[in-house]
């Protein structure tokens, strides 16, 4: 079974190896230099993304534990898109608020090592790894400005909750291990197909605290409850990257590991992702309604998104699990964007993400309004934006699979947060009194990544069908 | 060419909101009327050319592109014109170019950036509407379905300094969610149910199916799914209390969206499903049911309104319950042909409400009105040719819609419906004369307010209040319509007179064309081209046919309704007259006499406020206090520190935290963990 081909880890070792050069180049820099360290991570990013598409479609696989099927390669050009991303709206960030430059983007680096790992893990341990890896670098992100009070805070509690989680996680390995005696996804998938008649409770513990490890990654319910704190304390880029990186790859670790190896079990597990979903849907866009901080909003806001997300789990047809990664990229996008415009609308004093800051912004940045509209309405799921299809897509997948009950709550729940998507948009148009704050300049870089991922929601919404295919293509290969 | 048709109006909005704030009011108006004005002309070609077509293939096709196309997901980005949608898009294009038109003028007030931004709002919403009409398939449809509403919210809020108006256009966008969240879940009942969306496929699937009489089968579901979408668009029962309030968007605005066109989108989606509602007898009745009631109840509440654009407001709600009365009946045909003459004489008697408005510097109050007529002999005499047709007198457009409304319900055996129809008809002729004798005739009251420019503030926005303008607001001389204005007035005039007789009923020796053009639409087959099967189940020129022939009895039935209808018009207006031009002191005796039953009325039998108490209220407080301050700040906090006592116990780490919320935060990880695995054990 031992594998010596290198081709599986390629991606995520041009990441790790654009990262180690980032540091290298932060530490040997001589005093008053600037590196440019955000294009060496992009560099990482893009050769990630050239060899995944070279290895499409060859199931590559190294040393038994990293596969590159398909759905792994799609969830890593997900992350890759989500890291350039991330990189160009960070550079006028990096340089306003004075943050370390190098650690910044070396984290950003890493943690996307780790997301990749997770995605392409094809054992409980690894994907562990990749879980931890993934979670300190973010962990180290959310607070990485050191003078801000809030920041500390909510990376310190993010990190303990964190580690509780892991806690929960790796004791659900230990109890998969005990039983299957592996920790390797198709052979324990073997084994529980051969147990799926007994009636091992013990199976059922490990399951449940495997879906506790991932429920507190994904934030759903009642596992969220770091995530407004972590999400209002991080820098406002480093939330959009952890909304829709670190959500991207627990999800793609989540689907692989209870769509394959705990498939046997799925009429046991899937009533309590059910009530998970609708409680992650309902909580998310209810109290979203509630915030008056943008930041805030979109962190419920992401939280209803993670149970749309799981509607697509628990439907785990063919179109579920095609809709689950085509919803993962539309949102990664969209929310990213999302978070960018405050990004860059933010000041090294003044973060201006309160919902009243943005009174009039049509008047003072009407680009930056009418592209922050884009990307409010496709959070809301209107037609013709890429997040439309992705909800009618896992909708129907519901649907089709049975699930009235939660296609009813999700249309419902999409429907309710539109309301507070466009409260923003009636903020940014139907404003006569011009907010008090001082919107600093955007960068070029900032735009042009903007302008990039409003194309991206536009064109996806428009002409939505190769990624579709791609998306069913993908999990077609390996559940 | 299809795409042409929305794509115009589309271009329109592009040029008018990127660049228009560079650009000068004369140069984004003309932007925004060009565009709609070259789709008016694209439409009118594709009309003619279906319509040189033979009757049972009449349709014009065109694939987009295909939209999705993954799985057992198919959908395609189709526009189909059939002689449904080629009435829909003569209305929306024309009356659109027409309000378009008299927008620059209405309009003129405003600074370069916001008559730009209008005009980009109004040619994005032609563009939306076109998409609804045209679209091949629900999924289509809904893109324009939604996206009209989005723009009727922007335009509704148009003056968003105004409190009145963003929070209209707020209660529009949210009474609008509850009605589009039945509309997507009767789409994805409908996906599940026959594996497709389209409307011509639907159609013919449905065709083969038996006609649920007496039961509520699938069909059924879905089609009152869709319903309760269209009473949120279309304003209706339980849904309509967003209409009047979005009166205070502009006044073109009002005739285009909330009375020609947008509001006019359920009514097309049930003739556009015909087929299947034919099937859902339950659902139809329902529709009629709810039509009905809709008409008698806004009518009512018509009688008492005194803001002008209020009056018009409820008379739309009242005059679209009477459209779904006849959607509801069967008799789709006379539904859309009181849709299309109704689009001209409410979108005049708005633009006439405009005029009178703009002349008057922002006074909506028709008791401060009065003695008009000689100021403004051209919205005068437009004003009254539009209540006169609405009101039902013979021989004007809305005569013969109506009447075939009427008489198709009594027709049908639904004697109840029609008295109430009739009820309605005999009010709305009232109200309108109400409306006419107390804003044009008898003496000129408040004769300061039209002079006083911003100075009364009605809490009305109004283009002269914000900006005054000199030229307009000095001296007590008013000025009628300018010619922008004038001109869609007068040609709405004439339209109103004349929209009607497409619709001459046989009885009355005309060949009613449009219903003959209508037939094949709400036919299985006839929208189907490709789709096999219903052709022969459906013979085309059967419907047609029938049309023509018609028994002696019937028509003496129907000149009979028609009679009725016409003294019950001339009655109201009668009533109207005898009241506030001869005894004013009669009304104010009986609102004085029956104060219960006029208060009752004048505050809308108080449904806001039951909405608000019932819904809204609660809603609000369950988010706010109870789900996030409640659950997730002070549940977590306090109810679960049993639990966390026994979290922290065991960790010092945890214990030494300030804040004590990564405590609550662990402890609801915990109860979580120990739900799950309990769950699992000891279930």
């Amino acid at each position: 079974m031992f594998h010596s081909s290198f081709d599986a880890v390629v991606p995520m070792l041009c990441v790790a190896l654009a990262a180690l050069a980032v540091m290298g180049a932060e530490a040997f820099r001589s005093r008053g230099e600037t590196m440019p360290v955000g294009g060496l991570g992009i560099v990482g990013l893009i050769g990630a993304a050239v060899s995944s598409a070279l290895l499409w479609n060859r199931n590559a696989i190294s040393f038994g534990v990293i596969v590159a099927d398909n759905f792994a390669l799609f969830v890593t050009i997900t992350l890759v898109i989500v890291g350039i991303l991330t990189i160009m709206f960070s550079s006028p960030v990096v340089k306003r608020d004075g943050l370390p430059k190098g650690d910044f983007y070396a984290l950003i680096l890493f943690s996307i090592v780790g997301m990749m790992m997770m995605a392409s893990a094809n054992d409980l341990l690894v994907i562990f790894i990749g879980l931890e890896i993934m979670s300190i670098a973010v962990y180290v992100l959310t607070g990485i400005r050191r003078d801000d009070p809030r920041a500390t805070e909510a990376a310190f509690k993010y990190f303990l909750l964190g580690a509780f989680s892991s806690a929960f996680f790796l004791y659900g390995i230990a109890f998969t291990y005990g039983l299957a005696g592996t920790t390797r996804l198709d052979r324990i998938g073997a084994f529980l197909a051969a147990q799926s008649m007994s009636d091992n409770r013990l199976i059922l513990v490990a399951l449940g605290l495997l879906l506790v490890g991932f429920a507190f990654k994904i934030s759903a319910v009642p596992f969220h409850m770091w995530t407004p704190d972590a999400y209002e304390g991080a820098p406002a880029i480093v939330t959009g990257f952890m909304s829709t990186g670190v959500k991207a790859a627990a999800f793609a670790a989540f689907a692989r590991v209870f769509l394959s190896a705990f498939e046997p079990f799925s009429g046991e597990w899937a009533p309590i992702v059910w009530w998970i979903a609708v409680a992650t849907m309902i909580l998310g866009t209810v109290v979203g309604v509630a915030q008056s901080n943008l930041k805030r909003m979109l962190a419920y806001s992401s939280i209803a998104h993670g149970g749309y997300l799981l509607v697509g789990l628990v439907a785990a047809n063919q179109v579920g699990k095609a809709a689950i990664l085509f919803y993962l990229l539309a949102y990664a996008v969209t929310n990213l964007a999302a978070f960018g415009v405050i990004a860059l609308l933010g000041t090294k004093n003044a973060a201006n993400d309160e919902l009243r800051d943005y009174a009039g912004l049509w008047h003072s940045r009407p680009a930056l309004a009418g592209l922050m509209t884009v990307c409010l309405l496709s959070l809301g799921g209107l037609p013709p934006t890429v997040g439309f299809i992705g909800k009618w897509y896992i909708f129907s997948a519901a649907v089709g699979a049975g699930y009235y009950g939660l296609a009813i709550i999700g249309v419902l729940t999409s429907v309710i947060s539109v309301f507070f998507y466009l409260r923003v948009v009636v903020m940014m148009y139907m404003s006569d009194q011009p907010a008090t704050v001082v919107f600093p300049p955007v960068s070029t870089v900032g735009m042009a990544a903007l302008v990039a991922s409003i194309v991206v929601i536009l064109a996806l919404g428009i002409l939505p069908t190769p990624v579709l295919n791609l998306a069913a293509e993908s999990i077609a290969t390996i559940f | 060419m299809l795409a042409l048709i929305p794509l115009f109006p589309f271009i329109g909005f592009l040029i008018n909101a990127t660049m228009g704030r560079r650009l000068s009011k004369g140069l984004s108006g003309a932007v925004a009327c060009a565009a709609i004005i070259a789709s008016f002309a694209v439409a009118v070609m594709s009309v003619l050319q279906i319509a040189g077509m033979p009757a049972d293939a009449r349709v014009l096709e065109q694939v987009v592109y295909t939209w999705i196309a993954s799985g057992d997901l198919s959908l395609d980005m189709t526009f189909r014109l059939d002689p449904l949608g080629a009435v829909m898009i003569l209305v929306i294009t024309g009356i659109g170019s027409l309000i378009h038109i008299y927008s620059t003028a209405y309009m003129h007030d405003e600074i370069d950036s916001e008559f730009a931004r209008y005009f980009s709002y109004l040619n994005l919403f032609a563009a939306f509407m076109l998409v609804l009409v045209l679209g091949a398939n629900f999924v289509v449809m809904f893109v324009g379905w939604e996206g009209v509403g989005l723009c009727s919210y922007l335009l509704i809020g148009f003056w968003f300094k105004k409190q009145s108006a963003s929070d209209a256009g707020k209660k529009a966008f949210v009474v609008n969610r509850i009605g589009d969240y039945a509309f997507v879940l009767g789409m994805l009942f409908l996906f599940t149910q026959f594996g497709t969306l389209d409307f011509a496929r639907l159609a013919t699937i449905a065709s083969a199916m038996p006609v649920e009489e007496g039961v509520f089968g699938a069909i059924s579901i879905a089609t009152l799914l869709l319903f309760i979408g269209a009473t949120g668009k279309s304003a209706q029962i339980p849904l309509y209390t967003w209409l009047p309030d979005a009166m205070e968007g502009p006044t073109p605005v009002s005739a285009l969206i909330h009375a020609a066109t947008m509001v006019t989108a359920g009514v097309y989606m049930i003739g556009r499903n015909a087929v299947l509602f034919s099937h859902a007898p339950e659902t139809l009745f329902i529709v009629a049911v709810i039509g009905a009631a809709t008409a008698l109840m806004a009518g009512t509440i018509g009688l008492v309104q005194n803001d002008i654009k209020r009056v018009l407001a409820y008379s739309t709600v009242s005059q679209l319950g009477l459209m779904f009365l006849a959607m509801g009946v069967g008799a789709f045909g006379a539904g859309i042909f009181h849709l299309y003459t109704h689009a001209f004489f409410k979108a005049l008697l708005f633009l006439g409400s405009g005029a009178v408005i703009h002349a008057l510097h922002g006074e909506q109050d028709i008791r401060n009105m009065g003695g008009l007529k000689k100021f403004l002999p051209v919205t005068y005499w437009t004003f009254l040719i539009g209540s006169l047709a609405i009101a039902g007198v013979p021989f004007l457009s809305g005569f013969f819609s109506k009447d075939e409304i009427l008489y198709e319900t009594f027709h049908e055996g639904h004697t109840m419906l029609w008295l109430v129809g009739a009820i309605t008809s005999f009010l709305t002729a009232t109200y309108m004369f109400r409306l006419v004798f107390l804003t044009f005739h008898g003496e000129r009251k408040g004769s300061g307010i039209g002079d006083q420019g911003s100075g009364h503030d009605h809490g009305h926005a109004d283009p002269g209040s914000l900006i005054p303008d000199p030229g307009h607001a000095h001296g007590s001389h008013l000025h009628d319509a300018p010619p922008a204005m004038a001109l869609a007035l007068i040609v709405l005039a004439i339209g109103s007179v004349l929209a009607g007789y497409i619709g001459v009923p046989h009885a009355l020796g005309g060949h009613n064309q449009l219903a003959a053009w209508l037939a094949p639409s709400f036919q299985a087959s006839a929208a189907a081209p490709g789709v096999g099967g219903g052709a022969e189940l459906f013979p085309q020129a059967e419907a047609a046919e029938e049309a023509e022939v018609i028994s002696e009895e019937e028509a003496a039935l129907e000149l009979t309704l028609m009679g009725v209808s016409s003294a019950i018009a001339i009655g109201g207006i009668l009533l109207a007259a005898f009241i506030w031009l001869k005894r004013r002191s009669i009304a104010d005796g009986m609102a004085h006499r029956f104060g219960g039953l006029h208060r009752l009325l004048l505050n809308k039998y108080y449904v806001d406020e039951m909405y608000d108490a019932t819904v809204v209220n609660p809603i609000h407080v369950v988010s706010r206090d109870a789900l996030w301050r409640g659950f997730d700040v002070r549940v977590v906090d306090g109810a679960v520190n049993g639990t966390a006592a026994i979290v922290a116990a065991g960790s010092n780490l945890l214990r030494r935290l300030q804040t004590g919320s990564v405590r609550a935060y662990a402890s609801s990880m915990f109860v979580g963990v120990v739900v799950i695995l309990g769950y699992y054990l000891w279930r």
